[in-house]
């Protein structure tokens, strides 16, 4: 017993602020890949390079049409590596978290060059920035509702369990969450909350809806992860039946491979929002 | 400990010549015996008599360039530092092999994933059924090259799995999950309990498939490394380096120092992070809530260091084919130190918490055991074999990486028990932070980036690393325009799970959450 209050008075207070305050993340983090699209001369590069098709081409008469989907984004920061021009640029920003998928993707159109080249950016499409970042005054609302709690049922459709890693690691003493009332519970029963994880296998399809229905309403579904969003780096295949979304609603989408705690707690924390509103509906 | 001259496989063979009549040496690492399908089983059998361990089976889709379907058994022995692979093909219009597994368990789930997988009927095999592909699922054989990854399959409507029947006055059984209370991978398990103690229990894996060694086979080859980091995200360091260790051989390139040593450096921050979190997660499954806490910010603390280190928690995307990605400055070297230095009085104070508490060690001990015997049979490795007297490591005994440089004690117990496993991993976290120091110390500046040439077709490499649970091996067969053949992923995991199911019998139920932990193995790296 001795020992025990000794270990903890020598630890002492560990746990961060967050949301009211986000610490700083380390100087290497690789977040959130942005391209300066104005600036691009050639997309086929970053395209070939990344591993996942998170930057892809489409190429029509004369034009070109480039997508950059962070519901795809496995932040492996290749597309930036050896980009000449620098258009590619790795950043740190890892609060991502979007209430629409089509939030997470951006669309270029360019004029396409008979060399494979592209001039002359005819349109950029931003789904990013709608809602991704939390505002002051979310935060506050949502700081403010959570004076309620808030019950996680995880869900594991299919993992490479690297995303349970970072789920676990919110019950931590460093993020602590449940001082904000949010609780991980065993049975979706008890559940506001369904935190997916992908991509949903074709052998996990059913228990993921059993435990979709089994949760009371008005519940919230939660799709965590690259894989989560859409499949990932495996794809649409004979063993999986791909993005969370293609099986349940998807409330809140969180990129990430995977995402940091404080990109779950975003997350989890629009998805508050989403949970308000569905109660007062009601 | 194992002996200086490591050439056992070579005094098999000038004792019994014919016995090996194709033998082929690569890399340094490997031995190719080519055997006519019939003899295949007579020499597996004398192998294991001679005190090999066979660490993984599978099988390959030749049957375009080779009119056959290879199949192989994988052997390792304390005494030799290569592995040996006996390669016997199975004939496409006689798709049937005669099967170990009566004779040698631990080949078991791994000869049924290849009758899955390929549709090749082990024959004379004593449990017979679908392991990989569920049963309700169509007959379908995946890893056949005439099989497209993205066939989509119909709604599934076959008959589920039918759990063997326990009778008997007062017999009951227990189903748990496929969803687990927790933040836990998905699997089935079948208790079959009279009262407390567990008469008998039934696994059923693979709920996490994701067809991922299909997949490698469409990923060109130097993406793969991205797809061997997600085989199992608690080992991303793992898998992605032994991937790129056959890559490498493949290759015929050697990595320079400095990334070797990152490399370790890495590898052992995994191990180092998994075993803290899990000896906290063992406490707190017998009632020791706060030693979790302070496991689990152990494990933060690691995580973090990841993220200083690498730009990602995981160290995901750090390892490539060559080396590593970035290099390292002072000031990274100088936080591993600094961290270590406040990270290791922390984790000996917090053992020396649980140590002290009495309960907590008769909850451990004898709770949970795994025999010398059913271990060595099962082919169990890792954590799990050195706490039931298994010796082996492959840092050790198949030196990477910079492991063939520096002292570390291998910790062996012979009881087998949980508490046994964790003293495996306390013994095996002080050793990991010795390693990382020496290995920190002898840094030199230099390359850490080799650049990879375009990879050859048809070579065959293998990738042996010793994952934080165990040995992990990556065997490739390289194809054309820089794609792989064949990629083939033995996660520990699938020696280990038969282990449970031994060790947990004759146990209260009560105490299942913790033998699970003890062992914490991953589904996905299982299911792949
Ligand atoms: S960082 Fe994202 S967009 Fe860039 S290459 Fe990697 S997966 Fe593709």
């Amino acid at each position: 017993m001795f020992k025990i209050l000794k270990k903890s008075l020598q630890t002492g207070l560990v746990t961060i602020d967050y949301p009211r305050r986000s610490p700083a993340v380390s100087e290497r983090f690789r977040g959130a890949p942005r391209i300066d699209f104005a600036r691009w001369g050639d997309a086929r590069g970053a395209a070939e390079r990344c591993p996942t098709g998170a930057i892809a081409i489409e190429d029509g008469e004369g034009v070109r049409r480039v997508k950059l989907d962070y519901g795809l984004c496995i932040f492996c920061s290749q597309c930036a590596e050896d980009e000449p021009g620098g258009a590619v640029r790795i950043t740190q920003e890892f609060e991502l978290a979007a209430r629409h998928r089509e939030a997470l993707v951006t669309t270029a159109e360019y004029t396409l060059e008979a060399d494979g080249t592209h001039r002359e950016l005819r349109s950029v499409s931003e789904g990013a920035g709608e809602e991704t970042a939390l505002g002051e005054e979310m935060r506050r609302r949502i700081h403010g509702m959570l004076g309620r709690s808030l019950a996680i049922r995880q869900v594991d459709a299919g993992s490479c369990n690297g995303c349970e890693v970072e789920i676990g690691a919110l019950n931590n003493p460093v993020y602590d969450v449940e001082r904000l009332g949010i609780q991980f519970v065993a049975s979706p029963r008890h559940a506001d909350m369904l935190l997916v994880t992908g991509p949903v296998t074709r052998n996990m399809e059913l228990a993921l809806r059993k435990a979709y229905a089994a949760a009371p309403e008005p519940k919230v579904v939660v799709a965590v992860g690259a894989c989560g969003i859409s499949g990932g780096i495996f794809g649409r295949n004979y063993a999986t039946a791909g993005a969370v979304s293609d099986v349940l609603p998807v409330d809140v989408f969180i990129p990430g491979c995977p995402p940091r705690p404080l990109a779950l707690l975003q997350g989890i924390l629009l998805a508050v929002g989403r949970m308000e509103e569905k109660c007062r509906a009601r | 400990m194992r002996p200086g001259a490591r050439r056992r496989f070579d005094e098999m063979r000038s004792g019994a010549a014919d016995l090996f009549p194709r033998w082929r040496e690569e890399h340094g690492l490997e031995i190719y015996v080519d055997v006519p399908a019939a003899e295949a089983a007579g020499l597996a059998r004398r192998l294991v008599e001679e005190g090999c361990r066979v660490a993984a089976a599978f099988a390959e889709d030749r049957t375009e360039a080779q009119g056959c379907f290879p199949r192989y058994y994988v052997f390792e022995h304390a005494e030799d530092s290569r592995y040996l692979l006996l390669r016997a093909p199975v004939a496409p219009e006689e798709p049937a092999f005669a099967s170990l597994a009566a004779g040698i368990p631990a080949v078991n789930w791994a000869e049924r994933e290849i009758q899955d997988w390929f549709g090749l009927v082990a024959e004379g095999h004593p449990n017979p059924r679908r392991v990989a592909l569920h049963d309700n699922w169509p007959d379908v054989n995946p890893l056949r090259k005439n099989f497209p990854i993205e066939t989509v399959l119909p709604p599934f409507e076959g008959e589920r799995h039918i759990y063997r029947p326990t009778l008997g006055e007062g017999v009951l059984q227990i189903p748990v999950g496929p969803i687990h209370a927790g933040i836990i991978e998905p699997g089935h398990f079948n208790f079959s309990v009279a009262g407390e103690p567990i008469l008998y229990l039934q696994l059923r894996m693979f709920y996490v498939h994701k067809g991922i060694e299909k997949r490698f086979e469409q990923l060109p080859a130097r993406h793969g490394v991205y797809l061997a980091e997600s085989i199992s995200g608690d080992s991303s360091v793992s898998h992605g380096a032994a991937f790129c260790q056959a890559i490498e051989a493949a290759a015929g390139i050697d990595i320079p120092e400095r990334a070797r040593g990152m490399r370790t450096i890495l590898l052992e921050l995994e191990r180092i992070y998994n075993h803290a979190a899990d000896i906290g997660a063992i406490a707190n499954d017998v009632g020791f809530v706060v030693a979790n806490a302070h496991g689990s910010r152990l494990r933060e603390a690691i995580l973090a260091l990841n993220e200083e280190l690498t730009g990602s928690r995981l160290s995901r995307g750090m390892i490539c084919p060559g080396g590593v990605r970035w290099d390292w400055g002072r000031e990274q070297e100088v936080r591993i130190e600094e961290v270590l230095a406040r990270w290791e009085p922390d984790f000996s104070s917090l053992m020396e918490m649980i140590e002290s508490s009495d309960s907590t060690r008769d909850r451990l001990e004898r709770t949970g055991t795994l025999t010398r015997k059913q271990a060595r049979d099962l082919g169990v490795c890792g954590v799990a074999g050195r706490a039931s007297g298994i010796d082996c490591d492959v840092r050790r005994d198949h030196p990477y990486a910079a492991y063939g440089g520096v002292e570390f004690r291998v910790p062996v117990y012979e009881e087998g028990d949980v508490l046994r496993r964790v003293q495996v991993r306390v013994e095996e976290v002080r050793q990991s932070i010795g390693i990382v120091r020496s290995v920190a110390g002898a840094l030199e500046r230099g390359p850490y980036r080799a650049p990879l040439p375009p990879l050859p077709p048809d070579r065959c490499a293998l990738g042996a690393v010793e994952g934080w649970r165990g040995e992990i091996l990556h065997w490739i067969r390289t194809g054309a325009d820089g794609r792989l053949e064949r990629c083939k992923i033995k996660d520990p995991s699938l020696n280990n799970w038969p282990a449970l199911v031994e060790a947990v019998q004759g146990n209260i139920i009560a105490d299942f959450p913790v033998i699970n932990k003890s062992f914490n193995l991953s589904y996905s790296g299982t299911d792949r």
